[in-house]
């Protein structure tokens, strides 16, 4: 596993927006949202199909112009960062990712392109955060193998081993479990939760999965009319933004210190919401 | 957890990349010895009546060695060089629209050029100011020309590089346009027809020292930038964002490599004239022999089109001589089996 490295100190916010706003022509996806992300935190984006997750997490990445509004990485605008230095803090991982030829450990070796540049001369240190990149990761094994053959689970391992290989301060994960079975969702989670509590990275991902999305230290609740809320989970679930976002009742279980979804088999009745929607004990 | 191995990944040290240099070197070794046969071919094959044996190349005299110094060796080279040209110009083609398909072509250079070398003809039979013209312009800088006009054109119509899509629907537009006005030139002046008809189908027969010399410079000047592009590349075939996300500047990395996709494809039409198929099939071959990232496929590729060609000159002499076939038609019969013969192993395989 990756050895623990401070990167980000101090309580300001590794990454940040104000009034934020970003769409796609007509349609305004993000309107003026404000959120910050605190470095040595795991962040959960949680809300229904299309409200904007990934717009909100590719406009963080600076892949997405923003319509108004202002992104800060560091207190620095994102737009003044020098591009390369701008890779080195902030790593995504889209949604979905093409399928190439090369093996995983170029594809890894890529993580390091903000820090070893065009010539590709690797370092002992970018061969270093490559192997604990695919060692955390468990992707190591095929590391000579061809992203061609490898199932959809192993590739997306690939993915998160290359952007665990950055070392950025910043990590920015559209669904990081898509594709992978439940002990390896297991792992990712887990993952995710060393890197901002061992390494002080702001880790901020999108899962579909509540029960997984919920095991994050902070939890941005997006709702079709734009933020529903921002805060800890205990906040969320205390303020039933969740049944908010989705506009009908999530059930929330808690057993053991974890929060657990679950699902209503019953068909919603046409009178009203059932009872009791928000936390169970 | 784990402590951190004496070797820790085996990427550029141990043994398996030792190995997969050594397959590399195997592979480039193999593709020369493949060259120089073929260059060798095609010193002692012709339409010349002149004997052609061993023995003549070895000690030709006066006339033999006008023949083999100032004909068929810068032929031989220059067919090399176009083809090498061609594929390296394809690989990048295909690694930057991230398709398969792409060739170099596809930004509108061969239509570019065709009515180039068009218009300059009919200028030549017009007036006696064409003719001057005509004749400082040359059929090698009217095809440029009209290969760099084109590329400008489909540029400009899909407003920059950054859209793929765009890029290519323009190209075709391009493509089709400029086609169907050499085609209404040409209908128009039916005499210049025959003298297209060599550039259209392809023709190595007028390749001179001069354009030898000229492919060989433009192969320098495009293959060190190329090299130098070749993990952007790698970085493209997993998406555009993640490209972007990892560092890279979208915009001037295919502003860069669609710039050198341009220069070759252009210095190789004018020179060669509109030989197809060379520079989609080289990268293909590539692939299907030595599986490799965007630098190792940017050596390859010419190296293969470069003996693509070589064989097709060869094969266009040999099989109706005393007289030639176009290169062009030779390339494209070679091509297509290949193409068909890849899907027939890919339907085979299910």
């Amino acid at each position: 596993m990756a050895e623990a490295q401070p990167r980000v100190g101090g309580g300001t916010s590794a990454l940040s927006c104000g009034e934020l706003s970003v769409g796609y022509g007509e349609h305004v996806v993000i309107k003026t949202l404000s959120i910050g992300f605190l470095p040595g935190q795991w962040t959960s984006i949680v809300g229904p199909n299309g409200c904007g997750k990934s717009t909100l997490l590719r406009a963080l990445a600076g892949l997405e112009p923003a319509r108004s509004g202002t992104i800060y990485l560091q207190d620095r605008a994102l737009a003044s960062w020098p591009r390369r230095a701008r890779a080195r803090r902030i790593a995504w991982l889209a949604q979905t990712s093409a399928i190439s030829d090369l093996t995983a450990a170029e594809v890894v070796g890529l993580g390091r392109f903000a820090h070893s540049g065009w010539l590709a001369h690797r370092q002992a240190a970018d061969e270093a955060a490559m192997y604990r990149a695919m060692m955390a990761t468990g992707s190591f094994a095929w590391a000579h193998r061809r992203m061609s053959t490898l199932s959809g689970g192993e590739r997306q391992r690939v993915h998160l081993a290359r952007t665990l290989a950055v070392e950025a301060s910043v990590m920015l994960l559209d669904e990081p479990t898509t594709h992978l079975d439940p002990p390896h969702q297991e792992d990712i989670v887990r993952l995710l939760r060393e890197q901002a509590r061992g390494c002080g990275v702001s880790v901020v991902s999108a899962i579909h999965d509540l029960s997984l999305a919920l095991a994050a230290d902070r939890i941005v609740v997006l709702g079709y009319r734009g933020l529903v809320g921002h805060g800890t989970i205990a906040e969320a679930l205390a303020g039933d933004w969740l049944s908010a976002a989705f506009e009908t009742p999530v059930n929330v279980i808690e057993h053991r210190g974890a929060y657990l979804w679950r699902p209503s088999l019953e068909a919603p009745s046409a009178a009203g919401a059932p009872a009791q929607p928000g936390i169970e004990r | 957890m784990s402590a951190t191995p004496t070797l820790p990944l085996d990427l550029g040290i141990g043994p398996r990349a030792a190995r997969a240099r050594r397959r590399l070197l195997v592979w480039v070794l193999c593709c020369l010895a493949i060259t120089l046969l073929l260059a060798f071919g095609s010193l002692i094959v012709g339409t010349s009546s002149i004997e052609t044996s061993l023995g003549w190349l070895l000690r030709p005299d006066a006339e033999a060695s006008v023949v083999l110094w100032q004909i068929r060796l810068p032929r031989t080279l220059g067919a090399w060089l176009a083809g090498a040209l061609l594929g390296l110009a394809g690989g990048i083609a295909q690694g930057v629209f991230r398709n398969p398909l792409a060739e170099p072509y596809l930004l509108g250079t061969a239509s570019g050029a065709a009515l180039g070398v068009t218009i300059t003809l009919i200028a030549a039979d017009a007036s006696f100011e064409g003719l001057v013209w005509a004749a400082r312009l040359g059929v090698t800088g009217a095809a440029c020309l009209g290969a760099a006009g084109a590329t400008l054109l489909t540029v400009s119509l899909s407003r920059g590089v950054l859209q793929t899509r765009s890029l290519l629907l323009s190209g075709v537009v391009v493509a089709f346009l400029l086609g169907s006005i050499t085609q209404l030139l040409l209908l128009s002046r039916p005499e210049i027809w025959r003298t297209m008809q060599s550039f259209l189908f392809g023709s190595t027969g007028f390749l001179s020292w001069s354009s030898a010399e000229l492919l060989g410079g433009a192969l320098c000047v495009s293959i060190v930038p190329a090299l130098l592009l070749a993990r952007g590349l790698d970085a493209l075939t997993l998406g555009e964002d993640t490209a972007q996300s990892l560092g890279l500047s979208l915009p001037l990395l295919r502003l860069a490599l669609l710039g050198i996709v341009s220069i070759a494809s252009a210095t190789a039409v004018g020179q060669v004239g509109v030989v197809g198929f060379v520079g989609l099939i080289a990268p293909h071959i590539v692939r299907e022999t030595l599986s490799v990232n965007h630098r190792q496929l940017l050596i390859g590729a010419p190296l293969c089109g470069g003996a693509l060609l070589q064989a097709a000159d060869l094969l266009s002499r040999w099989v109706i001589r005393p007289s030639e076939l176009p290169v062009g038609a030779v390339t494209a019969c070679l091509g297509g089996s290949y193409l068909i013969f890849l899907l027939w192993r890919r339907n085979r395989r299910g």
